[in-house]
C-alpha cells in the first residue's frame, strides 16, 4: 500500500513567517463560504466519515500548493466521484448529466442547526480497561503507518509520558480506511522539546503534547 | 446570504484564481443542488451561522466567566465540555473540550500540524495563519520564534507548553487576566480577550489599549 500523506508539516524547517491576522470574517471570498458549506452538507449525507475526508485531502498531490479551501474543494470532489455519486465528466462539465442517486439523508434547511448542535462526538464507551496510567512512561511508534494516521511524524519514536487518559475514541486510522470505530483508549502524551528536537537553547523550556490512541504507544 | 456579502466585489476580478474557484465552486453546488443532493437553503444557514453566529466572542465570554466565577474556572479546568456546554456554545468541532490555563510560569499554544483541527464552538473558523504551513511546521519547533511574529516575547524562564491537536479533542487557552481589570465586569473583561489569546499566540489586551 502506497499511502503518502502531505499534510504531516509539523517540524519541517521553513523559513517563511506566520502572517498575523485580525479579527473578523472568517471567510476572505464568497466561494470560500460556498466550498465550506457544500463539505458540510454533503458530510452530513453520511457517505463518509471526517477521517476520510482528511484522508482525501492530505493525499491530494497538489496538497502544497492549493489554499484552505481549494483543499477542502478538491478533497470533497474526490470523494463524490470515489462513490460514483458524481462523475468526473460532470465535474469537468460544471453541471450535472445524470440524474442523482438516492442518499442515506439529505441535510434540510430545518435540521442544520440541530445537526451541527449534536456534531459527532467521538468518546465510546471502553471495550478494555486502559492499559496506561498517568505519568506513565510511553515510546511512540516508530514506524510510519501505511494508511491515514493521526501519530505526526516528528513525534514517532519519541519517548513521553501520559498527562491526562482521554477515554475511548474512534480510532481515526480505522476510521478512515472504512474498517470501523474500533474505538481505542486515547491520550495526552507529553514528550520535551530536548527529546523531540535535541539540546538547544531555543528550545529550552519546551513541551509539546500530542492526542495518541493506544495502538501509537508501548511501555518504556 | 448569496449575492449581497461584502466579499463579493472580489469575485469578479477577472483571470484572477479566486475568479476560476468562484465559478468552480458554484459549478459543483449546482451539480449537488441538480442531484439533490443538497438543500440550497441549508447552505444558506450554514453560511450564516459560520459567517455571524459562532465566533471568538464565544470563547471570549468563557474566558470571562472564569475570571469572574471561581466555581466555573474549576469546572472549566475539570470538564470543558460541560462548562462551555452550560454556555450554550456547543457541537460540531468542538465535542470534546479541554481548557488549558496561562499562568506566570507556563504559556500553552495550540496547533493542529496534521489538518487545521480548531475548537469551532467557542472561536469560530480559524484564521488563515493557523492553517498556514508555517504555522503549523514552525510552531511546534520554535515556538518562540513564532511569537516574535506575534510581537509577543515572554520571559524566557517562563515554560511553553504546544497541544498538538492530533486526536478530535479540542482546546482553548484560558489567557492571563490582565493587569488594571480587577474593577471590570464580565462583559467588559470579554472585550480584552482576543482570538489569538486563547489559541495562545497572543495575550488579553489590558483595559484602555487598542483594539
Amino acid at each position: 500500500m502506497n499511502y503518502r500523506s502531505h499534510a504531516d508539516l509539523g517540524g519541517r524547517e521553513l523559513r517563511e513567517r506566520v502572517v498575523p491576522e485580525p479579527e473578523g470574517d472568517p471567510f476572505h471570498a464568497r466561494w470560500e463560504q460556498r466550498a465550506h458549506a457544500i463539505t458540510i452538507a454533503m458530510g452530513a449525507t453520511g457517505l463518509w466519515n471526517i477521517d476520510m475526508s482528511r484522508a482525501a485531502r492530505e493525499t491530494l498531490a497538489d496538497y502544497g500548493t492549493l489554499d484552505y479551501y481549494g483543499k477542502w474543494l478538491a478533497g470533497l470532489e474526490r470523494l463524490l466521484c470515489e462513490h460514483g455519486i458524481v462523475g468526473a465528466d460532470e465535474i469537468a462539465a460544471g453541471r450535472a448529466l445524470r440524474p442523482g442517486c438516492v442518499l442515506p439523508r439529505v441535510l434540510a434547511a430545518r435540521d442544520v442547526a440541530s445537526t451541527l448542535a449534536r456534531g459527532a462526538p467521538t468518546a465510546r464507551v471502553p471495550a478494555t480497561s486502559a492499559r496506561f496510567a498517568i505519568g506513565a512512561r510511553v515510546r511512540t511508534r516508530p514506524d510510519a503507518a501505511p494508511h491515514h494516521t493521526r501519530l505526526p511524524g516528528y513525534a514517532r519514536g519519541k519517548s513521553g509520558r501520559i498527562e491526562r487518559v482521554l477515554g475511548a475514541h474512534v480510532f481515526a486510522d480505522t476510521h478512515a480506511q472504512g474498517l470501523g470505530e474500533q474505538p481505542q483508549w486515547l491520550y495526552t502524551v507529553v514528550v520535551s522539546g530536548e527529546e523531540l528536537w535535541g539540546a538547544g537553547a531555543e528550545r529550552e523550556r519546551l513541551e509539546v503534547s500530542i492526542d495518541a490512541w493506544e495502538p501509537y504507544l508501548e511501555s518504556g | 446570504m448569496s449575492g449581497h456579502d461584502p466579499h463579493d466585489h472580489d469575485d469578479h476580478d477577472d483571470h484572477s484564481e479566486l475568479g476560476d474557484m468562484d465559478v468552480r465552486v458554484r459549478a459543483l453546488e449546482s451539480i449537488l443542488a441538480a442531484k439533490g443532493y443538497v438543500d440550497p437553503a441549508a447552505l444558506d444557514v450554514l453560511i450564516d451561522t459560520y459567517q455571524t453566529r459562532v465566533g471568538p466572542r464565544n470563547g471570549a465570554r468563557v474566558v470571562a466567566r472564569a475570571w469572574t466565577d471561581p466555581d466555573f474556572r474549576a469546572w472549566l479546568l475539570e470538564d470543558a465540555t460541560a462548562a462551555i456546554t452550560s454556555l450554550g456554545f456547543v457541537g460540531r468541532q468542538g465535542e470534546h473540550m479541554v481548557a488549558v490555563e496561562n499562568t506566570a510560569a507556563r504559556h500553552n499554544i495550540v496547533v493542529c500540524t496534521l489538518c487545521s483541527c480548531y475548537p469551532w464552538p467557542v472561536l469560530g473558523l480559524p484564521p488563515v495563519w493557523y492553517k498556514s504551513a508555517p504555522y503549523r511546521a514552525r510552531v511546534v519547533r520554535d515556538p518562540r520564534g513564532v511569537l516574535a511574529e506575534f510581537g509577543l516575547s515572554l520571559p524566557a524562564t517562563t515554560e511553553i507548553r504546544v497541544w498538538d491537536s492530533t486526536a478530535e479533542v479540542r482546546y482553548l487557552v484560558i489567557p492571563r487576566r490582565p493587569p488594571g481589570s480587577a474593577a471590570l465586569g464580565a462583559e467588559a473583561l470579554a472585550e480584552l480577550v482576543t482570538r489569538d489569546s486563547m489559541i495562545g499566540t497572543g495575550l488579553a489586551r489590558a483595559p484602555g489599549a487598542p483594539t
